[in-house]
């Protein structure tokens, strides 16, 4: 049996159990969500005690020298013992709710303010806490440059987050960010390398911010932005996008429907049909491909065996968040969240 | 004799090699319900340890661990046809980065030296 000490106090590990479970098993509120090592959200520092090297994967460098780690992904030897220092209060920043709106009937854009210095680079994803703890993550859409934060949230029946943002939440309301993480981002130094950029849904949220990005960094080489939703109402930012790809002879919009009329410039079918139609031979080009999971592994597969390196392709995929002793958050679930 | 590992250039070169292996083995129906990882970066470092071991870089698996690494694929039926599948994408792998033949045949036998272990036999 191991034994993490937590908030001065020591809570026992049932073997096979991660410091995470562990502690929300004994109704430590932690924050969480994905449970699967990528959001960051449960991050902790340890004080005393060996930190295994899987519970520290994917934290930068910096991170991983000061002993953070995350709690999920944490299983120390048996009749080891960990103390933690804390948990990933201290990097986090304050920050203001700006705007909510709405981009589309099931998208929501939230503009927040970070209180402190908050760098990013466009792209990269991440940790939303509400005052309660309630941690998810969410991929920046918007350029350092603009200032405020955009998020894009796609509103999910019973979503503790997203019902939240969309139905109490209110400009001026104080939130807490963390990060950022994740390698979804636009590097200069080849600019005529041909990018591919694809995601479904909100997956749009890191792609809008990697397109603009490689733009204004000069890029020179043909960006392809395949936008897919089920339906035409799931699209948003349809016009801001043609526009970006009128001013930008380089720049492709295709916005993709799996079902509807054709017409209208918005193509019917699968995203992963349409994209081997354009770009049928993208040996040695870039891919970001965000959103849901199940599609941005497929499109990784195959744009790997049509000849993308591994290293060449970059994917975020939006792990849901888990459910487990405790409930999805520091606070109880809604009665449907049942995964 | 220096080994295939530094006359492709050592660690440096071993991202190119996965990048051709491993594509010609999922793309491989005989073999590839053995390698259908959701996790890719995981899956092709492994294949960068097999790639590594076998073309005579540094590593320090043993016979043991190859017997222990593969008894749960020898459990889904892992046999002879799907070792020869493997050996020749090696093989493929090895041309297509222009190695000379002699040397291909050298790692091949690297590869056959291990194959009982693999099969947990
Ligand atoms: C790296 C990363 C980046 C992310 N970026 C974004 C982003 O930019 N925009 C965005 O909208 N989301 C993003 N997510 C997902 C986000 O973190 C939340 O999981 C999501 O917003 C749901 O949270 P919630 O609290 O509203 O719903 P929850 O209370 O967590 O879930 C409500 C119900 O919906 C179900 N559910 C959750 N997710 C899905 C899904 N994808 N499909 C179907 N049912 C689901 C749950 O099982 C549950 O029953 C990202 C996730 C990760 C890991
Ligand atoms: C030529 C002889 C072979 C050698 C030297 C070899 C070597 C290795 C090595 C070093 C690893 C990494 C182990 C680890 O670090 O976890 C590995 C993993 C693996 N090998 Fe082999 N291998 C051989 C043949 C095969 C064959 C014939 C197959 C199937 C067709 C196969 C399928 C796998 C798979 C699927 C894994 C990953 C296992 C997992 O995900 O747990 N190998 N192999
Ligand atoms: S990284 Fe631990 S809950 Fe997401």
């Amino acid at each position: 049996m191991s034994r993490v000490r937590y908030e001065a106090q020591w809570y026992s590990l049932e073997p096979e159990e991660s410091v995470l479970d562990g502690l929300l098993r004994q109704g430590v509120p932690v924050p969480h969500s994905c449970k699967a090592g990528v959001c960051q959200s449960c991050l902790m520092r340890a004080a005393a005690g060996a930190v295994p090297e899987k519970a520290q994967a994917g934290l930068k460098e910096t991170l991983k020298a000061r002993n953070y780690f995350l709690a999920c992904s944490c299983w120390p030897e048996p009749g080891a013992e960990l103390e933690v220092a804390g948990g990933g209060d201290e990097l986090r920043v304050p920050a203001r709710l700006e705007s909510l709106e709405r981009l589309s009937g099931g998208v929501l854009r939230v503009r927040l303010r970070p209180q402190a210095a908050f760098e990013y680079r466009a792209g990269q994803y991440l940790t939303l806490l509400r005052a309660d703890g309630l941690a998810r993550s969410y991929s920046v859409a918007s350029l350092p440059r603009e200032g405020a934060l955009e998020l894009h949230v796609r509103l999910l029946p019973g979503g503790a987050m997203s019902g939240w943002l969309s139905t109490e939440a209110r400009p001026g309301d104080e939130v807490r960010i963390q990060g950022p993480a994740g390698d979804c981002f636009y590097l200069p130094g080849r600019p005529e390398q041909p990018l591919l950029l694809a995601g479904a849904g909100t997956g749009l949220s890191p792609l809008y911010g990697i397109a603009r990005d490689a733009l204004e960094q000069g890029h020179t080489g043909p960006i392809w932005l395949f936008h897919g939703a089920r339906e035409p109402r799931g699209l948003y930012l349809v016009e801001e996008l043609r526009a970006l790809a009128e001013r930008h002879g380089n720049f492709h919009y295709r916005p993709s429907v799996l079902e509807g009329r054709l017409g209208e410039g918005v193509h019917v079918g699968s995203l992963d049909a349409l994209i081997r139609d354009e770009c049928p031979k993208p040996v040695g080009w870039r891919a970001f491909l965000c959103g849901n999971p199940e599609l941005v592994l497929s499109l990784r597969k195959k744009l790997f065996l049509a000849g993308l390196s591994m290293k060449d392709i970059h994917a975020d995929a939006f792990l849901p968040s888990a459910s487990g002793p405790g409930g999805a958050g520091a606070t109880p679930r809604a009665p449907d969240a049942s995964r | 004799m220096s080994t295939v590992y530094e006359l492709l250039g050592g660690a440096k070169a071993m991202d190119a090699a996965v990048d051709l292996f491993y594509r010609k083995v999922l793309a491989d129906e005989r073999i590839n319900h053995f390698f259908e990882d959701v996790d890719m970066e995981r899956q092709a470092a492994k294949q960068k340890a097999f790639l590594t071991m076998v073309f005579g870089g540094p590593n320090n698996y043993t016979g043991m661990d190859m017997r222990k690494g593969h008894a749960h694929l020898v459990k889904r039926g892992l046999n002879d046809s799907h070792f020869n599948a493997v050996a020749e994408h090696l093989a493929g792998t090895l041309k297509d980065l222009g190695v000379a033949a002699p040397l291909i045949e050298q790692v091949i036998q690297t590869a056959e030296s291990v194959r009982a272990d693999v099969l947990n036999r």
